[in-house]
């Protein structure tokens, strides 16, 4: 079985960025995204997901190495700055490249 | 006797603070949230149908006004006695100057326990509060500048989940008529309490947790938490006794006023002016200005809005 290599570019951050971010990734070519509400803790403090202005959410995003870094460099840009935000790419196989 | 809702209020806070494990499914307390907004919607849509809506407009200008006013008087006294950042005094004073749907529906059980009639438009004027706040917020942060995005603010502003839910439910509730809401009336407001109580579970879980951050910030967001939503009532009681509600109705509209709003102000500021840290307005919000509202704020209001009457009439 022939695969190839992919990016997988992961955002965690705060729900009340989801809507925002979606129009995001959409123009910066994202072809996919999935997103799951998440908990934790981090430099901001303690997000359980309580209620809404305390949760989560990550953000999954599997693309090729150039719009990975597209996206990475715009939200590190735009969102860094004043909101919870962290993000991390790794290098993942996938099966059908025409997907991704 | 203590109404058993503020009992419930009290179990979560006294849980949160021992860290208990209880907490509430999210998915619970967001079906809780929208019942009680459904809810408070359409029991006001019904009296709707029952009035001219022109006789309804001064009331509605009257209380839009009283929005921008108390987010303009809150801005200074955070900005120079506060010392706290711009961007931080306008998201604070956006949230003291809408309203909390939490609090209006605690005001409305007090009431209703005591029996207490009050004019039942109230929810119309809670819709028309929670507005003007937030944009006199981000233009106080922002400046009229021409990157506000305004349309996003606009959709965030108008098509939150309060509003919607609020508006639908008015109109719902007014073109069913009392008759039309009979068989969903069991649900909706039956067991209006019981939601309410479960509701205010959560929220006394919310709130405790609000109090470990405010030791961070200190006695002035304390000292405004409590002051802030004291000076409002009394604008709200005397916009009430000017516009010539009842005892009822002018104890709710100096409750509007006094309370802080934690879900739509927040999310609107987050995205409109993401600089302003939240934890800051939550803290007050959440941790001061709700629990004194529930516990001490709504018989003071009422108290008030009684002395008022009485004293007009002599």
């Amino acid at each position: 079985m022939h695969s190839h290599t992919r990016k997988l570019l992961t955002v965690i951050t705060e729900a009340a960025l989801e809507s925002t971010l979606v129009r995001d990734l959409d123009r910066l070519n994202a072809h996919g995204y999935t997103i799951t509400d998440a908990r934790g803790k981090g430099s901001r403090g303690v997000r359980d997901a309580g209620w809404e202005a305390n949760s989560n959410i990550r953000i999954e995003i599997v693309c090729d190495a150039e719009t990975a870094t597209a996206i990475a460099s715009y939200l590190r840009e735009h969102y860094y700055d004043d909101y919870a935000m962290i993000l991390f790419m790794s290098n993942i196989d996938v099966l059908r490249s025409e997907k991704f | 006797m203590i109404d058993p809702i503020i009992l419930f209020f009290l179990l979560g806070a006294v849980a949160g603070l021992l860290r208990s494990e209880l907490r509430l499914p999210a998915a619970v307390y967001e079906f809780v949230s929208i019942v009680l907004l459904l809810a408070i919607g359409l029991k006001g849509g019904v009296e709707l149908a029952k009035q001219p809506f022109a006789s309804l407009l001064p009331h509605m200008l009257a209380v839009i006004a009283m929005g921008f006013v108390l987010t303009l008087v809150a801005f200074p006294v955070l900005r120079y006695l506060g010392r706290f950042t711009r961007a931080d005094a306008a998201s604070i004073a956006a949230h003291y100057g809408s309203v909390s749907v939490g609090t209006f529906a605690v005001v409305v059980a007090y009431l209703g326990s005591r029996q207490i009639a009050f004019e039942e438009h109230m929810p119309l004027l809670l819709v028309m509060l929670e507005v003007p706040a937030i944009l006199v917020g981000i233009v106080l942060a922002r400046g009229l500048s021409r990157e506000t995005r305004w349309k996003s603010v606009a959709h965030e502003v108008f098509l939150g989940k309060g509003i919607v839910l609020l508006l639908g439910g008015l109109l719902i509730g007014w073109a069913a008529g009392p008759e039309g809401l009979k068989p969903i009336e069991p649900l909706f407001f039956d067991l209006f309490k019981g939601f309410l109580a479960v509701f205010l579970l959560e929220m006394g879980l919310i709130t405790a947790k609000q109090l470990g951050s405010l030791r961070l910030y200190g006695p002035f967001l304390i000292a405004f938490g409590i002051g802030m939503p004291l000076f409002s009532a009394l604008v709200g009681v005397g916009l009430g006794w000017t516009l010539d509600l009842s005892v009822g109705g002018t104890a709710i509209l100096a409750t509007l006023a006094a309370s802080a709003s934690y879900i739509a102000v927040p999310a609107a500021m987050r995205i409109s002016v993401p600089e302003a840290n939240p934890t800051l307005s939550l803290s007050a919000a959440l941790g001061i200005t709700f629990p004194f509202n529930v516990l001490l704020g709504i018989p003071i209001y009422y108290g008030l809005a009684e002395w008022v009457h009485t004293f007009a009439r002599g």
